[in-house]
């Protein structure tokens, strides 16, 4: 064997695999150095059966191996069959402990004492390879471990799980199946975890399976023992292994050895490269999660791009040809000069890298449109949001007056309003001439939203103004509020959180723009709910007129964000806005009316109060059924079933009865779905006119029915096909009209996958179990109908 | 917000229905057949093809309830069953020209008066017991009651351990022999005057006296327990007695509709036999 090699590859992770499968399929003279004994160390040490990803799901692979979502063991099979496939020269057990030299001239030292050459060296080594360690005395046990690879090796041991992450979270809930697990946790709540393993570890620990220590780190290890630093001092805690899963860092020292420069001095930082990947020493290239990119997919496409850099050829990104099909409405522009023209235009996507701006625009959509189209229009229910690379928009802001419109030009974007509030569009968007624009989604926009702060404050600064206008102040011409916006801020409350204390001395208008808000007053010795403040409206206004301490409580029903308006701008501008200052006497008077009323009905405070609690809070369209004329015959469960293949999605017994109003266990289809928080396929979507919906995407990992709060999604096998009506009546055959046919034990070779109400999308009569209702006790609501049923809760109050 | 089906669409099916009864009496009476009113005059024939009508349309109501997914909704074919089927009574009396006999025409008048009347129940008890039922269970699901009647056995049983036998067997009887529901009888009367609760309940009562002091509390205990019990018991039982009568009378309805549609048959096939 020779000792000197064009390309060396360090590290035989996704990316180093692939990167040793391109030179070998060029018929590079390459070598694939692996530390370990087996290829792809850090895939293998996932827990047995673990299920991994290909996200991002839009990104196409290119790669001389194969990947695609599955269990650990088959994609490390497919990966040991590649290597072999393609001839790829693999030396295991070989440790790379040095690189010297330059471009052309590498010396790499093998297991610290035989050295090989190199013209080109690409590191990919990832970071796994160096885990953080515990860093207290005794940690030399050897029970002390930082991997599990299958939580059912160990039986009826105690183990302690150090650490507060996602990895933590599933090794200590894959273990109690057979020890006892406690876990230590170093911060007082698990704020780094997915919602579903947050979910999963906060239930565990509620319900004694788990047992946690908050504010807890470990002090030293004894054999059998750790002890920890807790609030109320020293503690000990007996063991009989300790699982520490705690992240890991770039190995720096090995790196900044080779002579790599790093972006910052700060732990988690990683090495500067350019756009080739290319680190501060020329022919030393660094790809996968060492360069930023943790993701498999990301990783094994650098890899072939990387090698196919380094012998000179031509690379073509993963993705061109799916961007050049994007970008397809935009003749004579090469995807560059799409992508260029997009940041210099549009400065919310400005922030972006080019590697994120071109994943963010997989996602999105590039439209062209001619004068007079429409975009949106108002009251629809989709939340994707706009941006204008070239062009202008009319924003009809008087929906009375369609030639009332304000302009919207390049560089603007829009329809961030249903995006943040999780409610209809407010407004229709026309073109306003021959435009280019960016439609992204969703999920897309609040990964960008998350993940580029700058992006988040241009949307923040551009909502508060926009939601000011449409909500508080529609006819104003926009200068004027120039105050009124520039001293408005957010806040945010949780669940319960009071926003405005009755009797407190402030006179701030809050306008409540996601989640909603109930007023309630003090009367009698306990709280009596007075009315029910959805997002897009505003409350506070009392005292600003009044000049009088606050007379109600505000707080939040759910997860909310208020837009504070400063009281003295406020003051100015209804000085300066004589309409504007009558409208809101106008709207006071009345809600100091509807206030009388309702203290002296207090049934209908309570059934606010009822709903509220029941999650009408953040609910779009909820199921009620009024139990006075719900005669038990089922026929809206049988509907549900009927509808949709034989598994109803609605339980009409379950769920609470307040005075006759009775909120079964169906789905409210959440301003902001819980379940859409951290769904891996992406298969949670909301339909135009509000439906949340999970489409044929659904690979049943259950994350969605755990994140629901309502227990509303069920995890289910198919149901095995209907019989004719025929075949059950004289044979049967199979399960008839309308029962609920889900299998209870697993067919043959089946797949769970959630199942929810999609409010009967696909069906022109609208949900079944509501037209179904043959007495009219079954209907379905939405938030801004709820003071209709107050209204009447005197009639239907026992 | 939540409407009955009474007043489903501002009352309109009773409205049409009342429009309907209105003139076929103001035509029954307005017309002056030669010899007295029968169903062989062309305002008969006319009712009587009406109310055959009617009673098809009626029928369907039990194939387009099981027809899920639709555009409109079932409330509205309800409400229109309801009044519609009501104003049959007038449509197909007038029909009779007031001629009975004991002849199979007669009998399938009375036999649709029979099924108006089933259905006039079903109308009262759809309006009176849902209230009921939701009034009775206070909130509680069946299943609740369930598992907490199974709590209070479980803990009868344990103070029952320590006891005398008399005591013990009969608490033995309060759980092995205490059923809910059993026959349509039963079911409708919402009471089991053999019920095994009721029963240790009194036999404990009158025992509590002869007990020894030692056992005191233990039978106060019992008495408390078997005395919750009952509670329970009497609103599963109520439960069933309602939900009985919210279906009791769709077993005469129905099967009686089908003998009402033969017997229309046989009616319209003899007299254009005869004819």
């Amino acid at each position: 064997m020779t000792t000197e090699f064009d390309i060396i590859i360090v590290g035989s992770g996704p990316a180093g695999l692939s990167a040793a499968a391109r030179a070998a399929q060029r018929g590079v003279n390459h070598v694939l150095f692996e530390r370990t004994d087996h290829a792809s160390d850090t895939i293998y040490k996932y827990q047995k059966k673990k299920f991994v990803m290909a996200t991002p799901d839009v990104l196409p692979l290119q790669s001389d191996m194969r990947f695609e979502a599955g269990i650990r063991e088959h994609i490390l099979d497919a990966w040991n069959n590649g290597l072999d496939e393609h001839a790829v020269n693999i030396r295991y057990n070989a440790e790379v402990t040095a690189i010297a030299g330059s471009k052309g001239d590498f010396t790499l030292t093998v297991n610290g004492s035989e050295t090989v050459k190199a013209k080109h060296v690409i590191l990919s080594i990832g970071v796994q390879g160096n885990l953080r360690q515990l860093g207290v005395p005794g940690q030399e046990w050897e029970r002390v471990q930082y991997q599990l690879d299958d939580p059912l090796e160990y039986d009826g041991e105690t183990i302690v799980v150090v650490g507060a992450g996602d990895a933590a979270i599933e090794n200590a809930m894959g273990l109690t199946a057979q020890n006892e697990v406690i876990i230590i946790n170093r911060k007082g709540e698990f704020a780094r975890a997915k919602q579903g393993n947050l979910n999963a570890i906060n239930g565990a620990i509620e319900s004694e399976l788990i047992e946690c220590y908050f504010n807890a780190s470990p002090v030293r290890v004894e054999p059998g023992l750790l002890v920890l630093k807790t609030p109320e001092g020293e503690a000990e805690v007996k063991c009989n292994r300790i699982i520490a899963r705690l992240g890991a860092n770039p190995p720096r020292r090995f790196v900044e050895a080779c002579g790599i420069k790093f972006s910052s001095d700060d732990p988690s930082a990683l090495p500067e490269l350019s756009a080739t990947y290319e680190s501060s020493v020329e022919g030393l290239y660094i790809v996968g999660a060492l360069a930023g990119y943790p993701l498999i997919k990301q990783a094994m496409n650098q890899g072939y791009e990387v090698v196919e850099t380094i012998l000179g050829h031509p690379v073509r990104p993963a993705d061109e040809p799916l961007l050049e099909q994007r970008f397809s409405a935009i003749e004579g522009m090469s995807v560059d000069e799409v992508l260029e023209a997009i940041q210099t235009n549009v400065p919310l996507l400005s922030h972006m890298s080019r590697l994120q701006l071109r994943e963010f625009m997989l996602e999105s959509r590039i439209h062209r449109v001619k004068p007079g189209d429409i975009i949106f229009e108002r009251n629809d229910f989709t939340n994707s949001v706009y941006s204008i690379v070239d062009g202008a928009v009319d924003i009809q802001i008087n929906p009375n007056d369609p030639s009332e419109v304000v302009t919207l030009r390049t560089g603007a974007f829009f329809g961030e309003m249903g995006l943040l509030s999780g409610r209809r569009r407010t407004a229709t968007i026309l073109a306003h001439e021959d435009s280019i624009l960016v439609e992204t989604p969703r999920r897309a926009m609040l990964k960008l939203i998350s993940s580029i702060a700058a992006a988040k404050r241009v949307i923040d600064e551009a909502a508060i103004s926009r939601q000011i206008q449409t909500h508080l102040a529609p006819n104003i011409d926009p200068a004027l509020l120039d105050e009124v916006v520039s001293t408005a801020t957010i806040e945010s409350f949780s669940a319960g959180d009071v926003m405005i204390q009755e009797g407190q001395t402030s006179d701030d208008v809050y306008l409540v723009r996601s989640g909603s808000m109930t007023v309630s007053r003090r009367i009698g010795g306990r709280d009596v709910v007075l009315s029910y403040i959805p997002a897009g409206n505003y409350v506070g206004e009392m005292a600003l007129l009044t000049e009088a301490p606050r007379s109600a409580t505000v707080k939040a029903t759910v997860a909310s964000e208020t837009i504070k308006v400063d009281a003295g701008a406020f003051k100015r501008l209804l000085a300066r806005e004589p309409a504007l200052k009558s409208e809101i006497e106008a709207r006071f008077r009345d809600r100091l009316v509807q206030n009388v009323e309702v203290e002296q009905r207090p049934d209908s405070g309570d059934i606010i109060e009822f709903l509220v609690s029941q999650g009408l809070g953040e609910a779009t369209d909820v199921l009620l059924i009024d139990e006075s004329l719900c005669v038990r015959c089922d026929n809206c469960e049988k509907a549900c079933a009927e509808t949709h293949g034989g598994r109803s999605r609605l339980k009409r017994e379950a769920g609470p009865t307040f005075g006759t109003l009775h909120v079964p266990t169906s789905c409210r289809h959440c301003e902001h779905p819980h379940c859409m928080s951290d769904c891996p396929a992406d298969a949670i979507q909301r339909a135009p006119n509000g439906e949340v919906f999970i489409d044929e995407k659904c690979i049943g990992c259950g994350n969605c029915a755990r994140d629901c709060p309502y227990n509303v999604i069920h995890m289910a096998y198919p149901p095995p096909p209907k019989p004719g009506l025929l075949q059950w009546l004289l044979f049967g055959m199979g399960s008839g009209p309308g029962e609920d046919k889900t299998p209870s034990a697993k067919p043959e070779g089946a797949r769970e996958t959630a199942t929810k109400c999609d409010m009967c999308k696909d069906i022109a009569g609208g949900p079944s179990c509501v037209s179904a209702c043959p007495t009219g006790a079954a209907i379905r609501v939405n938030p801004e109908e709820f003071f209709s049923i107050t209204a009447s809760a005197k009639s239907r109050s026992l | 917000m939540h409407e009955s089906f009474l007043v489903y669409a501002g009352f309109r099916y009773l409205k049409i229905a009342s429009i309907m009864c209105i003139a076929a009496i103001v035509v029954y009476v307005w017309h002056s057949p030669p010899d007295q009113p029968n169903g062989g005059t062309w305002v008969g024939y006319g009712l009587g093809g009406l109310g055959a009508l009617l009673i098809l349309w009626l029928m369907w109501f039990g194939i387009r309830k099981r027809r899920y997914g639709t555009e409109s909704r079932l409330q509205g074919w309800l409400s229109a069953h309801v009044y519609l089927g009501l104003s049959l009574v007038t449509i197909a009396t007038l029909h009779t020209g007031f001629q009975f006999g004991w002849n199979l025409h007669t009998l399938a008048y009375g036999l649709m008066l029979v099924v108006i009347a089933s259905g006039a129940f079903g109308i009262y008890a759809y309006v009176r017991y849902p209230r009921l039922m939701t009034e009775n269970r206070r909130g509680i699901t069946n299943n609740e009651i369930y598992t907490e009647i199974g709590e209070l056995d479980r803990e009868c049983r344990q103070v029952a351990s320590a006891m005398p036998d008399e005591i013990a067997s009969l608490v033995l009887v309060s759980c092995n022999e205490t059923r809910i529901g059993g026959s349509i009888l039963r079911q409708l009367s919402g009471q089991d005057p053999t019920c095994g609760t009721a029963r240790a309940f009194a036999g404990i009562r009158d025992l509590a006296a002869s007990v020894g002091a030692a056992h005191g509390g233990d039978v106060r205990k019992l008495i408390s327990l078997l005395g919750k019990k009952q509670t329970l018991l009497s609103t599963l039982r109520r439960d069933v007695q309602f939900k009985a009568m919210l279906e009791i009378w769709l077993y005469f309805h129905v099967p009686l509709s089908f003998a009402l549609l033969a017997a229309l048959v046989a009616h319209v096939i003899s007299v254009f036999y005869y004819w």
